[in-house]
């Protein structure tokens, strides 16, 4: 009646086997290491800087541990943060702006583990320290770069075809092209109806006027919006690189938002400074035609932008390129004065879009102009001496070493699409994310042992295996959580102690059943058999509506509700498993192989 | 060892109008202090500033507040956090103040005061935030209650389904007034753990309902109330054990657990005490008071006579 067949015992072995292995490298604990990965997107760890790394650690006489390739970067873990702190310094004067060098902590856990894939849990910022925040992306700005955009186009369009119209006028959403008569309308309504595919036209005719009215269809708007939060996830991505932080994590957050999250860094301020650089970057032609006075309203067509020095310039409010043509910008000398100087590269499109304004433009001034939080300043506004092509621009001249790298930053980290906001930051210190490990481990254990104690004592021999299950139930909750490389957190510390609470249910309920049986006058076995079969149903709901719970918690939770959540529900999977399959495995183990049993140790 | 060894079975029942009575009052007191008083929202879902400083010697709070106030930070809430040695900054949401930059004003300020002074943790949350917050809490709730009636319908019967929730959203608001009248702060962990509650609670009824199940089938000749105080009595044992189990690492968290997990373990402490009470003595009288019947479970033995025949 209690016997098991071999699969089963042997199915619950294995599961034990692969829970104690892939618990294990959470035991061995984290050294301080140094990581070092590339600055730009062409350039590759390989062998060859896994050795040049060696050999600068060497030389400065620093002893790691470990070196390895791994991925995209090269790591060495050293036995203390003295060295590593020295081994940062030295890497990055050796190795110069190409790479990051970055603080970082690897698992202590013994290669063949590793090589099984056996990985420690992800410990959350609030048990490392370091940085969470979340940004708001600014979706209206990025329909409002793009319709202004649109506004310049259209008119580029018309006059390409030689149609004529009294002029383009944005309110809103809505574009307004104004005719003189019915046929022009036609004319370029056909035009634009061919070019700009993504808004829908409306004729109107209003005091004797022809209007066109064009408004962004709303799947294109969608995409519009969508490439916004794209684009601000690839520029963020290059500027943290900036900061230097081990393994940052990027992500997009429902359809306007986005997670940074920095573990390990402290210096928020710097963090903030380099995320909220909400810039965006224009080129445009100067106006030379008027004067800017200080004061008065730009001409029409124009705006008045500050240059670095104060100085007032009219910039055309038509937009030649935007930072999103920019690939790459770096400090430089000018081959020739050798003067400090910026080199631009720009994309296929922006290549053609510079060329052209160029050849139009020789001998006079373009701006380009950084724009923060809505106001702009003027970076830089050189005169164009000749047509440029191949995408290749040099801006040099009146130009310090330290203006030009910064320039060059600020054209590199590229502009984001769209503006975007800090709308939630979380901080916390390395000495509070240590403690929260120990308050969260001793509660867990502290209460586990009073749970193990008192179902020892009130249910003998079936509360031991209880506690075993419990204690089966943990180790296969850890396992699991490792293998997922989940993030633990506290709130998810909290969660593992609640299951463990809730997983003791399972036997309580197993047991209180047996303990029932036997008192109505059944045998042992039959009693045993009777306890877990009708048990289990009930089991079975309750685990169930807690599920429901956790479902629930983890769609709508966020960060480290979400964790908790996650931990709840594999809690109850787990327990499921052990509190029924591995306790009844060790019930048949011990009682099954008795025929005659009399008694039973349960209290 | 047994601690209940319950020979007769208890008559739940007939206390039926005095429980029903006590609950009512316990939910009404929830209700008042809920709608006098109200939740302590935390800087989750209220939005602003929490800022909390570690000093190497015990802090002057008066100098403290004195410094924020020159900062022009006059409402900011300065208090220990415990220890004497730590203290909590809370600035609610300034419209003229970038929430994101404030945080590195302060802390500079007070380094200013004393140079040893050792960020702990930050927590910036703007309003918008705290809005998503609230709005996906409360989906979260409406979204746990429909699945756990749905589930107890598809299980067992509507009216257990319909008395299980009412009995546990009872402890849902007897928790939020325990966090009404004494102005805990509630925050997000707090929400979490009343989400948790309310599942695991759950599983309190199903126990019961489970046994009354049972009794229908076994119980042939009882009584509604008979099958109902029988089935509470014989799972009694169990309830207590289990939830004294769960309360025990329940309690490691709440004392050792430090003061986040403080208010998150206090939520269940009270979720777990409230729901023995309710599961037993409000689910099961809603239970009756629904007219469960035999019939509800048993199906007519009609077509199995006819079948014996020869």
């Amino acid at each position: 009646m209690n016997h098991y067949p071999l699969w089963k015992y042997l199915l619950i072995l294995a599961a034990l086997l692969a829970g104690l292995i892939y618990t294990l490298p959470n035991f061995y604990g984290e050294s301080p290491a140094v990581q070092i990965s590339p600055s730009r997107a062409s350039l590759k760890a390989d062998a060859a800087l896994l050795g040049r790394v060696e050999s600068t650690l060497k030389t400065a006489n620093l002893n790691p541990e470990l070196t390895e390739l791994d991925g995209n970067s090269v790591k060495a873990r050293f036995a203390d943060t003295d060295n590593q702190l020295k081994a940062k310094d030295v890497l990055a004067a050796q190795l110069g702006e190409d790479y990051v060098v970055a603080l970082n902590l690897l698992p202590r856990s013994p290669q063949w583990l590793t090589k099984l894939n056996a990985l420690p849990m992800y410990l959350g910022l609030d048990l490392r320290g370091g940085v969470h925040f979340l940004l708001q992306v600014d979706m209206n700005a990025a329909l409002n770069k793009s319709l202004e955009a649109a506004t310049g186009d259209i008119r580029g369009a018309l006059r390409e075809r030689n149609i004529a119209y009294s002029g383009v006028t944005r309110d809103g959403p809505m574009l307004s092209v104004r005719f003189r008569d019915a046929d022009a309308r036609n004319k370029g309504e056909a035009e634009i109806k061919q070019r700009f595919t993504d808004y829908t036209l409306n004729d109107k005719d209003e005091g004797g006027e022809f209007l066109l009215q064009a408004s962004l269809k709303p799947e294109a708007e969608h995409r519009i919006q969508d490439a916004a939060v794209q684009q601000n996830l690839v520029t963020l991505r290059n500027r943290v690189n900036e900061l230097g932080v081990a393994e940052p994590v990027i992500q997009q957050q429902g359809a306007d938002r986005v997670v940074v999250q920095l573990p390990g860094v402290q210096d928020t301020a710097r963090a903030k400074d380099i995320l909220g650089r909400t810039a965006t970057l224009e080129v445009r032609m100067v106006d030379e035609t008027h004067q800017a006075v200080a004061g008065t309203p730009a001409p029409f067509g124009t705006e008045m932008f500050k240059d670095r020095e104060g100085r007032m310039l009219l910039v055309k409010k038509q937009v030649i390129l935007t930072g999103e043509r920019i690939n790459d910008a770096q400090p430089g000398f000018d081959t020739r004065s050798n003067e400090a100087a910026v080199h631009i590269n720009l994309d296929g499109v922006g290549a053609r879009l510079f060329k052209d304004a160029t050849r139009e433009n020789v001998g006079k001034r373009m701006a380009i102009i950084l724009f923060e939080k809505g106001k702009g300043e003027i970076v830089t506004a050189p005169v164009i001496r000749e047509e440029i092509g191949g995408g290749r621009v040099q801006i040099s001249g009146s130009m310090t070493t330290m203006e030009a790298q910064d320039t060059a930053l600020l054209l590199r980290a590229g502009a984001l699409a769209a503006p975007m906001e800090i709308i939630e930051e979380r901080t916390v210190g390395p000495s509070l994310g240590a403690e929260n490990i120990t308050r969260g481990f001793n509660s867990t254990k502290i209460g586990f042992i009073m749970v193990a104690i008192f179902m020892a004592a009130y249910y003998l021999m079936f509360g031991t295996i209880s506690v075993l299950a419990l204690a089966a139930n943990l180790l296969l909750l850890v396992a699991l959580l490792s293998m997922m490389q989940a993030t633990l957190t506290l709130p998810g510390m909290a969660g593992i102690a609640l299951t463990l609470g809730m997983a003791i249910d399972a036997n309580v309920l197993i047991n209180e059943r047996i303990r029932e049986e036997l008192r109505n006058g059944i045998t042992p076995q039959a009693a045993i058999h009777a306890g877990y079969d009708r048990a289990f149903g009930t089991i079975l709901d309750s685990n169930v509506t807690t599920f429901i719970a956790g479902i629930a918690l983890f769609m709508f939770g966020s960060g480290p509700i979400k964790g908790f959540a996650v931990v709840l529900c594999l809690g109850i999977m787990t327990s499921m498993f052990s509190a029924v399959l591995i306790s009844r495995a060790m019930v048949n183990l011990i009682y099954g192989s008795k025929p005659r049993l009399t008694k039973v140790a349960i209290g | 060892m047994e601690f209940f060894r319950i020979k007769h079975d208890i008559p739940f029942m007939s206390y039926g109008r005095y429980t029903t009575s006590i609950s009512l009052v316990t939910f009404l007191f929830a209700v008042f202090f809920l709608s006098t008083k109200g939740l302590n929202f935390g800087v989750d879902f209220t939005g602003g500033t929490v800022i909390e400083v570690h000093y190497t010697q015990p802090a002057d709070l008066a100098k403290v507040r004195a410094q924020l106030t020159e900062m022009n930070l006059p409402d900011a809430v300065v208090q220990n956090f415990g220890s004497s040695l730590d203290v909590l900054i809370q600035v609610p949401v300034k419209k003229d103040i970038s929430g994101a930059k404030l945080s590195e004003q302060v802390i500079d300020n007070l380094r200013r005061q004393d140079a040893n002074v050792e960020k702990r943790r930050v927590e910036f949350v703007g309003s918008q935030v705290g809005k998503d917050l609230i709005d996906n809490g409360e989906l979260a709730l409406l979204l746990v209650s429909l699945g756990i009636v749905g589930y107890l319908w598809l299980r067992f019967e509507w009216k257990f389904g319909l008395s299980a929730i009412i009995a546990n959203l009872h402890d849902v608001v007897i928790i939020l007034g325990f966090f009404a009248f004494f102005q805990w702060e509630f925050s997000l962990s707090v929400l979490a753990a009343v989400l948790a509650v309310l599942g695991y609670s759950v599983n309190e009824s199903v126990v019961v309902f489970d046994r009354i199940r049972e009794n229908f089938r076994t119980m042939r000749k009882a009584e509604v109330t008979e099958i109902i105080d029988n089935a509470i009595t014989r799972t009694m044992s169990r309830t207590i054990i289990t939830h004294g189990c769960t309360q025990m690492m329940v309690g490691a968290m709440l004392f050792l657990g430090g003061e986040t997990l403080h208010y998150f373990a206090m939520a269940l402490t009270i979720g777990i005490l409230f729901s023995i009470y309710s599961s037993v003595l409000v689910a099961s009288p809603l239970l009756m008071l629904l007219g469960v019947s035999r019939e509800d479970f048993i199906k007519p033995e009609k077509t199995e006579a006819e079948e014996v025949l020869p």
